[in-house]
């Protein structure tokens, strides 16, 4: 079991080979905090998973990083030929549109620009993430799996450098869930993309994650996560069979209030199942 | 019957803009935007008798500055949208009711403006609807695929690289160009109607988007001669009759997707 702890504001990696640099990045609006002073990095192969309360601003901060919106304070740096690949949490399709998955797919190969040389085929896409058969299929008559299965396909299409991934196992039930888990794994060692994924779980992340990082508006604590196949609890819920997923241990040296206001305490450490947020 | 003839070119003109933009109209939730545009467009009547210049042209540049204000005003939070979308719709109808009839009593009939004059149409409204129709159509051919992916989600095709600030501007333009083409044939109140009934129909008969353009292009066509026809058989007014027409279809089109599945 490896347990690597660290205290946070310390850049959580310097590979030469960054593909994205948040450097003490904060947004205020008005008199609310709404992030403070977030450095992460992420590099090539490398998975870096965001956990964090409700609220806490982990979509918020995906989309700084995606340049979806700016900072207050801080600096972005983003590798220039950086291709990113990204899965928003929900697609809300209107039922009016009539779509297709091909004609879905579609979309991003236009948008493509000519300098990207290795595209791949939609069918190729979609028979990597396992939906080929539902190429034909109306996009609203898809279930939750299936659509983050297609939009991950869609992300593959543009054979990115870092894929971003917002919760994309929510409302996926625990098999399924292995399965992606499994996917985007594969997908990474392919493709030696960075993964950047917020998971909408605060202690099962995916195993194959290299870096956790805990954001309740700064950065908590961040770390290794810990194999859950050994874990007894799991082995009881689920059996014996190869897992994807994995226990993240938080390590803690504050709590928060109810307003999310840090409040410094001495003995935090808890136990697996409990983290020391106030509001988790 | 040469009335009749450049009646039915107007309005076949007309009902081929608004199949394009009805479907975004549609897709993305604007109805009420369009309405808004619509409204407003009677402050562009006013405006264009009180500075005498071309009634066309007032309405056109009012519909483009309000579309422009609102994307604007759409940014700010203190109010959603539409509730700041109803303010703005009414108070311009109302104001644009007073000002006309101040400048302009007994002479305008308004009806012409609020229910359409389309049996009025004359040489230089066809060349107009026609020129605005091949400039719209070929903006729409031009970034059919960055329109379309802005409409499926936003973020996602921002982070491709689609401008979708400058996309959803083209938009809400030719949205605004075709509102003020449309006031023609069936009025400020009826406007929307042309744009998201023809629409709403053909999405019982399409699989993918383009054809529910193709779809809504003809269903509009039909709406626009049958209304004609019934203008023309019975005297009924013909803006309404057009709006009626694709009602009837779009209740036929519900129907046939109901019995062939």
């Amino acid at each position: 079991m490896k347990k690597e702890t660290s205290t946070s504001k310390q850049p959580l990696s310097s590979n030469s080979q960054a593909l994205i640099t948040a450097d003490n990045i904060s947004l205020i609006h008005g008199d609310k905090v709404l992030l403070q002073d977030i450095n992460i990095t992420i590099s090539a192969g490398e998975i870096v998973t965001l956990i964090g309360p409700n609220g806490a601003g982990k979509t918020t901060l995906l989309n700084i990083l995606l340049g979806l919106s700016s900072p207050t304070a801080g600096t972005i740096k983003r590798n220039k030929d950086c291709r990113i690949g990204y899965m928003p949490q929900r697609l809300q399709l209107n039922p009016q549109l009539p779509l297709t998955v091909d004609r879905f797919l579609s979309l991003v190969n236009s948008t493509l620009s000519s300098v990207q040389s290795s595209t791949i085929s939609i069918d190729k896409a979609l028979t990597r993430t396992g939906v080929n058969h539902l190429q034909k299929t109306d996009m609203n008559n898809l279930s939750g799996g299936e659509i983050q299965r297609v939009l991950l396909a869609r992300a593959l299409l543009r054979q990115p450098q870092l894929l971003v991934l917002d919760e994309p196992v929510q409302g996926v039930d625990i098999n399924g869930q292995n399965q992606l888990y499994q996917l985007i794994s594969d997908i990474r060692d392919e493709l030696n993309c960075g993964v950047l994924m917020v998971s909408h779980d605060l202690h099962l992340v995916m195993a194959a994650t290299d870096h956790v990082i805990c954001l309740n508006q700064h950065i908590c604590c961040h770390g290794h996560p810990e194999s859950v196949s050994s874990h007894p609890a799991y082995l009881e819920l689920f059996g014996d069979t190869s897992s994807n997923l994995a226990t993240y241990t938080h390590h803690h040296d504050h709590k928060h209030d109810l307003h999310g206001k840090v409040v410094k305490g001495k003995d935090t450490h808890q136990n697996h199942s409990q983290c020391s947020h106030g509001d988790h | 019957m040469d009335f009749l003839l450049f009646a039915l070119l107007a309005g076949v003109g007309v009902a081929l803009i608004a199949a394009p933009l009805g479907a975004f109209v549609v897709w993305q939730r604007l109805a009420y935007f369009g309405d808004t545009l619509a409204h407003a467009s009677l402050l562009g009547v006013a405006f264009g008798l009180l500075l005498t210049v071309s009634i066309q042209a007032a309405i056109t540049v009012s519909c483009l500055i309000v579309a422009i204000l609102l994307t604007i005003w759409q940014t700010q939070r203190q109010l959603p949208t539409d509730t700041l979308l109803g303010i703005i719709s009414h108070s311009s109808l109302a104001i644009g009711l007073i000002l006309v009839s101040v400048f302009d009593a007994g002479r305008l009939d308004l009806t012409r403006y609020l229910l359409g004059d389309i049996l009025s149409t004359n040489t230089t409204d066809i060349i107009t609807i026609f020129a605005i129709a091949i400039v719209i159509g070929l903006l729409i051919w031009r970034f059919w695929t960055p329109l379309l992916a802005i409409t499926v989600n936003e973020a996602m095709a921002e982070v491709e690289g689609v401008p979708v600030k400058r996309m959803r501007l083209l938009l809400l333009f030719m949205l605004a160009l075709t509102i003020a083409v449309a006031i023609k044939i069936v009025g400020v109140l009826l406007i929307t109607a042309l744009l998201i009934i023809p629409a709403a129909a053909a999405r019982y008969l399409s699989r993918t988007p383009e054809q529910m353009v193709g779809f809504a292009a003809i269903i509009g066509c039909l709406s626009v001669a049958l209304g004609l026809a019934s203008s023309f058989q019975w005297d009924t007014p013909a803006g309404p009759s057009i709006v009626a027409s694709a009602s009837g279809l779009f209740i036929l089109s519900l129907l046939i997707k109901r019995y062939s599945a």
